[in-house]
C-alpha cells in the first residue's frame, strides 16, 4: 500500500542522515522559540503582574491634566465628588471592570520626633484598595499581613523610609502636609506595617486611610486624587481602554470641555517598554526560525529534486501528471515540517515542564528571588508549529515546481 | 485502407542547437499494424531514440504527421500527453528506472495508482497477474537493488503492461543485459504480445536481438531503408 504522502516519506528515509539533519535544524528552531516565548513572556506576565498587581493597577482614572504633572501630587487636580460619581457610575456599567479604589495622594513630611523627612502617600479605602491591587498586602514585610490594610490613625511605609527613619511597627510618627490653601496641617498615626519597595512608579509610596487623607488635608468635600481600576480579564486591557476613554472621556464640565483622563498602566510605568522589547525580541527570534526552516528544506528539497531527476522523467513519461509530481515533492517539505515540529514541540514542553520543576529564581528591580515558572499558552504553540509547516511547504515550493515542470526526455537522459 | 495503430507522414525532427540545425529524422513514412512485435534498427545516432521519443508523445514532430490510436500527437500539450501516455502507451527503458523506494510488487502497481485510479482489489489482482506473467511472483516483495538486472528488466514490462495499454514503447531494452538475458527479455515481450495482444515497438543497434522482431524498420541518418520488412 502507498499512496503520495508513504512515497514522500520513503524517499525521506532513503538520505536518512541528510534528513535527520534538516529535522534536527527545525527541532533547535523551535525548542529555542518556544522556550524564549515561555520564559520571556512569563517574565513578562510576571513583571507586569507585580506592576499592575501590587502598585497600579490595570487602569487609572484621573482628572485631565493630572498625569502631565504627576510628579507633583498636585491637590488642586484632584476630582470633585460629583465629578466622581459620575466617573464610579461609567466604571460601573462596564462589564469588564472587576473593582476600583479611589485614592486621595499628596506628599507630605515624615517625623519620628527626630528626624524629618519627605514621603509620598496615598489615602486609600483598605477594602478596595486590596481588591483593586490584590498584591499590596503581600509586601508587607513587618507588621501584621492579615486585617484591613490599614485602619483609620494608621500608617504603613515602604521598607526604605522605615530604615532610613530606623521606625519600627508600632511607633508613633507624624506626617505633616500643606494643603491647596497653603495652610499647614499634622497628624499622628501608628505604624502599622512596614511595605516591601517595588520598582517603578508608587513603589514607595506610604499608605493611610483616605478618611485621615481628607482630614489631614482639610478638604471641605470627598475629593480624589485618582481611582485605580482592576480588569476582569487582563488580555482585554487595550479593548476596555478604548471603551472607557471613550465613556468617561467623553464626561464634560459645565463648558463643554471633557474632564476626564484614562490611562493603561502602560502609560504610566517605564517598564511597559522593557515588555515591548521583550515582545519586539519574540518577533525577531520567530523571523530567525522562519528563515532557518526557509533555508534547510529548501537546500535539502533543492537536493532531493537534483538527485531524483532521472526518476522524475520516468514518472513523468509513465504518465504521472504535473500536479501530482509537484504533490509527491511538497509532501516530504510538508512530512519534514510536520516531524519536526511535533518533535520540537514535545521536547519544548519537556523542558518548559524540566524548568518548573528545578524553579530557577531571579530578581527584578528590588523584588528579589521570584520563582521563573514558564508556562506558553497552546495557541502560541499552534500558531508557531502552523507557521513552521506552512514554511517548509513554501521552501520546496520552488523545487517542486520545477519538479513538475521538468521535461520527460531532458530528465531520462540525466545521469 | 484499414486502421493502422501507428501512422508516420513525411515525418521529421530536427533539433536546435544555438544557431545550427540537426536534423534527426529526415521524413519518415511507416505504418504499424495493431498487436504486431516492430523493431527499428540501426547504428548509434541514426534516429531510433528521437523516432520513439515522438511516437510516446514526449517529443512533437517538427513537420509530417505521426497518428498514434488515431490521434495527431501534434495536437497534444504537455498535460494532454500525459494523460495520453498514461491510458495508452507502457514504457520499458535501457535503464530499467524502477522506482528504488517501491518493492517490485509497488512498481508495477504504480501506474494503477498514481497514474489511473484502480479499486483496490482490481488493483491487486491484476498486478499479481502480471507478477505471474513475468515469473516474478517469487521475489513481489524485494526492493530494485535486491534484484538483477533482467529481473528489473522483466518488472519494468510488467509495469508497461500493467495498465493494459495498447503499444508499449522500448527504447534500447537489452542494451544492459548480457545476451541470453537480452534473448529471454525478447522472448518474454513476444509472450506479452501474444497474451495481451499489446503492440511492442522497440529498437536496437544490436544485430543479434533484432532477429527477434517480426517486423524490422532500418533507420539510417534518420532515413528508413526500406518501408517495413517483414521477417
Ligand atoms: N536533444 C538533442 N539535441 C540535439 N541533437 C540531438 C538531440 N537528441 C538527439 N540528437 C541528435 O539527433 C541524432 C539522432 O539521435 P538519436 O535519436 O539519439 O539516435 P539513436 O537513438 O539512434 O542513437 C543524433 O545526431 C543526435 O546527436
Ligand atoms: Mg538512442
Amino acid at each position: 500500500m502507498f499512496d503520495v504522502l508513504d512515497i514522500a516519506s520513503r524517499n525521506l528515509l532513503r538520505y536518512r542522515r541528510r534528513s535527520l539533519l534538516t529535522l534536527l535544524l527545525i527541532v533547535i528552531g523551535m525548542v529555542a522559540v518556544l522556550l524564549f516565548v515561555a520564559v520571556a513572556g512569563s517574565f513578562k506576565s510576571m513583571m507586569v503582574g507585580q506592576i499592575t498587581d501590587s502598585v497600579l493597577g490595570h487602569l487609572q482614572v484621573h482628572r485631565k491634566g493630572y498625569v502631565a504633572s504627576i510628579d507633583n501630587l498636585p491637590l488642586n487636580l484632584n476630582m470633585k465628588p460629583g465629578m466622581v460619581a459620575r466617573v464610579e457610575e461609567g466604571l460601573k456599567q462596564s462589564p469588564a471592570v472587576e473593582n476600583w479604589s479611589p485614592r486621595v495622594k499628596f506628599g507630605g513630611m515624615f517625623s519620628n520626633f527626630a528626624e524629618t523627612t519627605s514621603i509620598r502617600v496615598n489615602g486609600i479605602d483598605p477594602a478596595r484598595e486590596a481588591a483593586t491591587t490584590p498584591l499590596l498586602p503581600g509586601r508587607m514585610l513587618d507588621g501584621d499581613k492579615a486585617g484591613p490594610l490599614v485602619g483609620k490613625g494608621q500608617i504603613v511605609i515602604p521598607m526604605l523610609l522605615a530604615r532610613g527613619m530606623k521606625t519600627r511597627v508600632g511607633d508613633t510618627v507624624v506626617v505633616v502636609a500643606t494643603n491647596r490653601d497653603g495652610s499647614v496641617n499634622g497628624k499622628t498615626f501608628v505604624v502599622r506595617g512596614i511595605l516591601e519597595s517595588v520598582t517603578g512608579p508608587g513603589g514607595r509610596d506610604g499608605y493611610i486611610h483616605i478618611d485621615d487623607a481628607r482630614e489631614l488635608l482639610r478638604m471641605t468635600e470627598a475629593e480624589v486624587s485618582e481611582i485605580a481600576v482592576r480588569l476582569k480579564d487582563f488580555s482585554r486591557l487595550d479593548q476596555v481602554d478604548a471603551q472607557l476613554k471613550q465613556s468617561l472621556g467623553s464626561l464634560a464640565n459645565k463648558e463643554g470641555k471633557p474632564v476626564i483622563e484614562v490611562h493603561t498602566w502602560a502609560d504610566l510605568s517605564p517598564f511597559a517598554n522593557l515588555a515591548r522589547m521583550i515582545d519586539l525580541m519574540t518577533l525577531f527570534i520567530k523571523i530567525v526560525l522562519v528563515s532557518i526552516v526557509l533555508v534547510s528544506v529548501m537546500n535539502v528539497m533543492i537536493m532531493a529534486v537534483f538527485e531524483r531527476i532521472r526518476e522524475i522523467g520516468t514518472i513523468a513519461a509513465i504518465g504521472t501528471s504535473p500536479s501530482r509530481i509537484l504533490l509527491l515533492f511538497l509532501s516530504e517539505g510538508l512530512m519534514l515540517g510536520i516531524v519536526g515540529t511535533v518533535a520540537g514541540i514535545v521536547l519544548s514542553l519537556a523542558a518548559i515542564f524540566g524548568i518548573n520543576l528545578w524553579q530557577p529564581t531571579f530578581n527584578f528591580g528590588m523584588q528579589q528571588n521570584l520563582v521563573m515558572a514558564p508556562t506558553i499558552a497552546a495557541g502560541d504553540v499552534l500558531t508557531i508549529a502552523a507557521l513552521v509547516v506552512l514554511v517548509a511547504v513554501i521552501a520546496s515550493l520552488q523545487p517542486a515546481w520545477k519538479a513538475s515542470r521538468m521535461d520527460p526526455i531532458t530528465a531520462l537522459r540525466h545521469v | 485502407m484499414t486502421m493502422s495503430l501507428l501512422r508516420a507522414e513525411n515525418l521529421t525532427k530536427t533539433y536546435r542547437v544555438g544557431d545550427i540545425d540537426v536534423p534527426a529524422i529526415k521524413g519518415v513514412d511507416f505504418a504499424i499494424e495493431p498487436a504486431s512485435f516492430v523493431a527499428f534498427v540501426g547504428p548509434s545516432g541514426s534516429g531510433k531514440s528521437t523516432l520513439l521519443n515522438m511516437i510516446g508523445c514526449l517529443d512533437h514532430p517538427t513537420s509530417g504527421t505521426l497518428r498514434v490510436l488515431d490521434v495527431d500527437i501534434a495536437t497534444l500539450d504537455r498535460r494532454a500527453a500525459a494523460r495520453f501516455r498514461g491510458e495508452h502507451i507502457g514504457f520499458v527503458f535501457q535503464d530499467f528506472n524502477l522506482i528504488p523506494v517501491l518493492t517490485v510488487f509497488e512498481n508495477i502497481e504504480y501506474p494503477l495508482r498514481m497514474v489511473q485510479k484502480w479499486p483496490t482489489e482490481k488493483r491487486r489482482a491484476q498486478v499479481l497477474r502480471l507478477l505471474d506473467a513475468v515469473g516474478m511472483a517469487d521475489q513481489a516483495n524485494k526492493r530494485p537493488d535486491q534484484i538483477s538486472g533482467g529481473q528489473k528488466q522483466r518488472v519494468a514490462v510488467a509495469r508497461a503492461l500493467v495498465s493494459q495499454p495498447k503499444l508499449v514503447l522500448a527504447d534500447e531494452p537489452t542494451a544492459n543485459l548480457d545476451h541470453d538475458t537480452a534473448y529471454r527479455i525478447l522472448e518474454l515481450m513476444k509472450k506479452m504480445r501474444d497474451d495481451f495482444e499489446t503492440t511492442f515497438v522497440f529498437s536496437t543497434h544490436d544485430p543479434k536481438i533484432m532477429g527477434a522482431a517480426e517486423v524490422t524498420f532500418t533507420l539510417e541518418d534518420g532515413r528508413l531503408q526500406d518501408g517495413g520488412h517483414h521477417v
